[in-house]
């Protein structure tokens, strides 16, 4: 049996199906590569859109984070 | 047990540890970007084009200019906080799919080997081979390139890890627990190590202060390492959690229908 009462109790545990996750992490992944680009590498090797107002604001965050910067 | 639950969880994760994570960048890492900045400045006064505010050399973009003073708070905490909690988001649901589908492990365990596996593929190992470079060191005509080979390294190591999973995963039923993770480790460090070394070397350096590389670098490392320690912590305590409060409930609803 089980040591402390708090023990939890051995079980299998259910995987989540893929069809169920499939649409959370399609979203996720999506707005996460999304947010990564503007904050990584936008108006630096790319420009979408063209000036550098998000490189300039985002300039410290971008050499800390370790991305190339410019 | 839902996606829900994990996606909601790592956000949370996310944007609490990015809070540590930008306080170590702000007080750790700020001091050498102001130094680098005064490097560049001092060595190049006729490409700073007078801005004495201004951080990097685009002397010919006649674009937005952000202070310092919002670069170095509000600049940098927009950064960190949307990327760290973008990160707790794509964590929790990787975790999600982690959970039950790694050996026997638990909940709690499966998602602090996705947070570890995550920082190396994803942080470290680019790190590694494209260090972080403070203001004032970088070629502007490079920067396309250099971009280009940070990505390739970082989806390199992260397909390299994944892969290592997967075939942990098949392995783990035949040659037992330390063999296989013997095997997938040293699988995932011999790819991404030849891939380092096939990969061009930048080394754009020139006559920056040794000492200002590598404490900003030191600050780039920490940062990061904060950010995903803090996802990582936190994640494992809210799913440990949640997975015990379940675990409780089925325990309970199992013994009230056997009286």
């Amino acid at each position: 049996m089980s040591q402390t009462a708090v023990a939890i109790p051995d079980v299998e545990i259910p995987p989540i199906p893929v069809a169920e996750l499939a649409p959370w992490a399609g979203f996720v992944f999506l707005i996460a590569a999304i947010v990564l680009f503007f904050i990584s590498a936008d108006q630096g090797a790319v420009s979408i859109p063209s000036g550098n107002a998000i490189h300039e604001w985002v300039h410290d965050g971008r050499h800390l984070l370790g991305f190339p910067c410019h | 047990m839902t996606p829900r639950n994990f996606l909601v969880r790592g956000l949370i994760a996310g944007f609490i540890a990015s809070l540590f994570s930008f306080g170590i960048a702000y007080s750790v890492g700020e001091p050498q970007v102001d130094a680098a900045i005064a490097v560049e400045q001092a060595a190049a006064p006729d490409e700073a084009d007078g801005h004495d505010h201004h951080s990097h050399s685009h002397a010919d973009d006649a674009g937005t200019e952000v202070s310092r003073d919002h670069q170095s708070t509000f600049g940098l905490a927009t950064g960190i906080l949307t990327v760290g909690t973008a990160l707790g988001g794509v964590i929790g649901l990787a975790s999600a799919f982690a959970v039950g589908r790694i050996g026997r492990l638990r909940p709690s365990q499966s998602t602090a080997l996705v947070a570890v596996v995550g920082y190396v593929s994803f942080s470290l190992v680019p790190f590694l081979k494209y260090p972080s470079t403070p203001p004032a060191v970088g070629n502007g005509d490079t920067i396309g390139d250099r971009t280009l080979y940070y990505f390739v390294v970082q989806g390199i190591a992260i397909l390299a890890a994944v892969a290592a999973v997967v075939v942990a995963h098949r392995l783990l039923d035949r040659i037992g627990t330390y063999r296989t993770v013997l095997a997938a480790a040293g699988g995932f460090l011999l790819v991404v190590v030849v891939t380092a070394l096939a990969m061009p070397t930048v080394n754009e350096l020139g006559d920056f202060p040794a000492d200002t590389l590598w404490l900003f670098r030191l600050a780039s490392l920490l940062t990061n390492a904060t950010l995903w320690a803090g996802i990582g912590i936190i994640l494992v305590g809210l799913i440990g959690r949640l997975y015990e409060r379940e675990t409780m409930t089925v325990a309970r609803k199992d013994l009230a229908a056997s009286l």
